[in-house]
This record gives structure tokens, sequence and C-alpha cells, in this order.
């Protein structure tokens, strides 16, 4: 058996500015000492924690809360969903993504279009919350 | 109530259950009770069970001969994702380190950890990192817990086989717990005793692994090996292996693949060789060895009794000690038109890189040649720029970017979480 192990996690875009020696001629550049780290969108995402993933999403159901068909959403797994995050869960073995409802011992998955019935949680449904979905990333260029 | 676990070193073996198959279930939520094998390369054999398919599978059946049974019983069969497998192992074991002080990644789905003068209740911090690593990633893991390593790997062989009143956590720091599960555990099932140690030990009369732990290390020691002399000491409980947090280099590089289909003409075994060799040399650079010796096999299939055999291997020495794809791929490549015997189909070959140093290890005469400083140069550009940008980007003209004779792997998974082009898709309908 041979095993192709992928190496590390590629370095994100975290670049240090560099802060050149050398001295200009002219007037020194007063943005010199205020020299601050780049921004990051992997930081800003937390997309190299472990417990951070990227999926995307198919179908319109969520249109309501900005999230289109074709869109990535980045899920994490480490939170707990309370009442009104969305979630990306389980519905009797199928990946759905959805706004969490729990309110008087009643769960709901709600849609966020109305052309999508709301759908109640049942005793025999099985739902597992697989994380939950702390951002979402849309192609302007590209999608229609 | 017990002492503080101050003197006594304790270690924690955290290992993944049925990996393979957990890591299949991850994206694929609609297969949570469906029972999973996972396939070697070529999809030749059953390598990984899940637990809920162990009953009906054997480890290493051939697929083409279990495929009526796996459709009776309901098993889905993958292909090896190696892509999702490294990359959901990274996600455990970052998550396990981040909850210790000191660990050893021991292999792709295990890790040893440093446990020494944690206050509280092991058992629960055990329960902890299950709970942790099982809603961050979705992987299950079991947790072993002793004063030595030995005795880490059968406390979490323990928690797998009982893991219904265990939770999948065991802690043998209490003797009474560890002579009940010595006494309750057969001596193979030991951390390196294989099948033939097995045999010998048992004609000393040594049956479970509490037999071993009473037997005199010294002797066993004496007769067999230091090796074995260490298992003995360790599941008496005195701790004999440290955490290795640095692997060690290995002395061997070893690149071998069975073909997707059987080839018969000698170009395409040479762009095979020719990956194969810049694997190995990438392995080498990766752990800042040269190599003075490689070793290039090429062989038929050996089972089917209608076709001719053949197998051969050649060892070339060469010129200098190097870690120079360019100099390796043009020995192999070389090595193979010395092998190649038209006429047979063949299915498999090897590059080994042997006689591996450490650049300064070993004393050049004065009049011997070396590996140019440019070359050094050359190789870590190489290795910076596949690093960057996936490996392959930059390659010898006789590696091929798609070749013919590459894998079967029809019934892979996708790269949920390497590929932007397979992420996981969610429905919403």
């Amino acid at each position: 058996m041979s095993a192709t192990l992928i190496g590390p996690i590629a370095s994100g875009g975290e670049l240090l500015p560099l802060y050149s020696c050398q001295v200009s001629a002219g007037f020194p550049s007063p943005a010199a000492d205020h020299l601050e780290k780049l921004i990051s969108l992997d930081e800003l995402f937390e997309i190299r924690a472990p417990h951070v993933y990227l999926a995307k999403i198919l179908g319109d159901s969520m249109q309501g809360a900005g999230i289109f068909s074709g869109d990535l959403v980045i899920v994490d797994r480490s939170k707990t969903a309370r009442h009104g995050d969305i979630v990306i869960a389980a519905l009797n073995t199928e990946s759905v993504c959805k706004r969490l409802y729990m309110r008087d011992d009643q769960v709901v998955l709600m849609a966020e279009n109305p052309k999508f019935p709301p759908r109640y949680v049942m005793e025999g449904d099985e739902l597992v919350i697989w994380g939950v979905v702390s951002y979402s990333v849309r192609d302007h260029e590209h999608s229609s | 109530m017990s002492a503080p676990n101050t003197a006594l070193p304790v270690f924690a073996l955290a290992d993944c259950n049925s990996f393979y198959a957990s890591c299949e279930r991850v994206f694929r939520p609609d297969l949570a009770s469906t029972p999973i094998v996972v396939l070697s390369n070529n999809d030749g054999c059953v390598i990984a069970r899940s637990y809920d398919a162990k009953p009906f599978v054997k480890m290493g059946a051939p697929y083409f001969q279990i495929k009526d049974t796996l459709r009776r019983h309901g098993i889905v069969a993958f292909s090896s994702n190696y892509a999702l497998y490294g990359q959901l192992s990274e996600r455990v074991m970052t998550l396990i380190e981040s909850m210790v002080c000191a660990s050893e990644v021991y292999s792709i789905d295990e890790i040893f950890c440093d446990l020494t003068g944690m206050p509280g209740n092991l058992t629960e911090f055990g329960r902890k990192i299950r709970a942790k690593v099982l809603k961050h990633t979705g992987i299950p893991v079991g947790v072993g817990i002793a004063h030595t390593k030995t005795l880490a790997k059968l406390a979490n062989h323990t928690a797998k086989r009982l893991q219904a009143q265990t939770g999948g956590v065991v802690d043998l720091c209490d003797p009474f717990k560890r002579d009940w599960v010595l006494r309750n555990t057969a001596v193979e099932e030991v951390w390196g005793i294989g099948r033939r140690m097995t045999a010998h030990m048992q004609a000393l009369g040594i049956h479970t692994a509490m037999d071993l732990a009473k037997a005199d290390p010294f002797l066993l020691g004496r007769k067999f090996s230091v090796v074995l002399e260490k298992t003995v000491r360790e599941l008496a409980g005195t701790s004999c292996l440290a955490l290795e947090e640095a692997v060690p280099a290995k002395q061997e590089i070893c690149c071998s693949r069975m073909f997707g289909v059987r080839l018969e003409k000698i170009e395409p075994i040479k762009e095979a060789v020719a990956t194969y060799a810049q694997r190995a040399s990438e392995k080498l650079r990766a752990q800042h060895s040269l190599c003075k010796k490689i070793r290039v096999s090429i062989r038929t299939g050996m089972f089917n009794p209608d076709e001719a055999r053949y197998a051969n291997g050649v060892l070339v020495e060469l010129p200098y000690p190097t870690n120079d794809v360019r100099v390796i791929t043009k020995a192999a490549t070389q090595a193979v038109e010395r092998l190649f015997r038209p006429g047979f189909r063949y299915s498999k070959a090897e590059v080994l890189l042997m006689d591996l140093r450490q650049p300064g290890e070993f004393t050049d005469d004065l009049f011997a040649h070396t590996q140019p400083a440019a070359a050094d140069k050359v190789m870590s550009v190489l290795d910076e720029i596949n690093k960057r940008w996936g490996r392959g980007t930059l390659r010898a003209a006789a590696v091929p970017a798609a070749p013919t004779w590459a894998m079967r792997r029809e019934l892979m998974s996708p790269s949920y979480t390497t590929r932007l082009d397979q992420l996981w898709t969610v429905n919403a309908n």
C-alpha cells in the first residue's frame, strides 16, 4: 500500500509587511510608523481552523438570507446551533441548508423564500446539525 | 483518593475508529448507517471497513471476489481517497495537539499524547478529547490512557473492543483495572507482538498479556530482542518508550505502485518509473537526505496462471550522493531499459532509494564528485514551486501530466476539502 499524504495546509494570505531598511534620501515616509498587518480573508473566515469547512449551496430556498444557488458558505462545526442560526443539517440523512427555529418545544427548519414551506421536525424525524453557517461568498461576475 | 499524577509519566493514545470509512461518512450523512469498505490503490482489495461491514468482509479480500457479497449486504465500496483522509487526519491531529502540551503523531489515525502531571480525572479528559474531535470533524476516536505507551495502546484496544461499556475511553493508570485488562487480553493483541512472536510466546507458555507482563524481561531480551524486553517492562508498568516528537529520518525510501492497466511497451513503463522516481526524490528531499544507490524493479502479474511471468530488478550506483531529481530520474529510466523484456504484460514498478545519508555525515575524498551547489538551488526552487502551486506543477519531462497507466480509482469520493471544483454541495430546496 502506498499512501500519498497531502502536506501541511497551504499558508494563508497572511503576509507581514516588509519594513524596508533603506533610508530614503528625501522626506521619510510618514506612513512607515503606522505599518499594520495585511488584511486576510482566511483569518476573518477562520478557513484554516480545523473546525471550519467550505460547502457549495445548490437551490434557491435561502435567497431571503442572501444565499443564492452556487454560493459558497463557510461552516463552523465548533459552534452549537442556536435559535435563528443558519445551519447545515442532515434531516433524515439528507443534507440541507436552512434557518433553525427552536421555540416552545418545536424545532422547524425555515426556508428564506416564500416558495418553500417550513419543515417541521416531528417525532420520528432524525435531525443532526452538521455546523453553523458563519459567512457566505458570492461570485458576482459569473453568477446570474 | 489517589495521589496526584506527578511522579509517573502518563500517556494517552487517541486512535480514530475505522478511520478511512469514517472519513467517507463525514460529508455523506446518508451513509451514517450504511456499511462501508475502502479499497487499496487500483481498487484491488479491502484495506478498511466500517464497524458494521466487518462481519461480512475480510480485511484484504480482493474486490472482484466480494462484489456479490457487497451487493447482498448493501455495503458501499470506495476507492481510497488519500487527499481526503490526509486532510481530515490533519484536522483531528491539530485539534488534539491543541489540548495537550506534547504529542507524537504516530500514524495517519493515531496520536500519542503526554498527560504527565495533568490534574483532574483523566477519563473525563479523554471524553473531552473524544467529544471535541467528534463535534469538530465528525470522526469518532477512542482514547487509551496508561503509564506507558504499550499500556496506552492496550487501553485503546480495550476501549475499542468494549465500546459500549467504556464509551470509547479507558484509563489503565489504576493497577486493578490494568491487571484485569492484562488478564483478559491475548498476547497477540499486545503492541509489537506479531504472528511469529506469538508462536514463540505460546511455546513458552505465555498466552495472555498478563503472562508476558510477569515474564522475565532480561531473559526474553537475551533470547529474542531488546524490543521485546522493552515491551515486557512497559506492560509491567515501567515506561521505556518516550514520545518521539521528531520523526527519525528513514533509511530507505520506496515508491511502488500497480499500473491501472497492464503495460506491454517500454515507453509507458519508463514514464511510470520516472513518476515514481520523482515522488521518491521529493520524499528524500523532505527529510534532507541524499542517496547513493537506487534499485528499480518491474514485474508482471503474479497470480494469473495464463500469463507469462517475469520479475526483475537492478541496483544502480549513482555518481555521487544526490537528491537531484534529474540524476535520479535518468538513472531510473536507464535501468528500465536494462530490465525490460518484450512480450510480457507488466503490472507494477518500484523505485527504491537506498544508502541514504545526511549531508555532511559522509566524508567525500578530495577528488570525489559531489552534488554541484547549483543542483541544490534548482531542487529547492522546484520544491518551493510545487509546494505553492501543487504537486507536479514543475516536473521532469519524462513524467506525463495525465498518464494512461494511472491508478484505477473508479469509486473515488470527491476531494471535498482540497479542491474548489469538488467542494461538498448542500441542498437548499
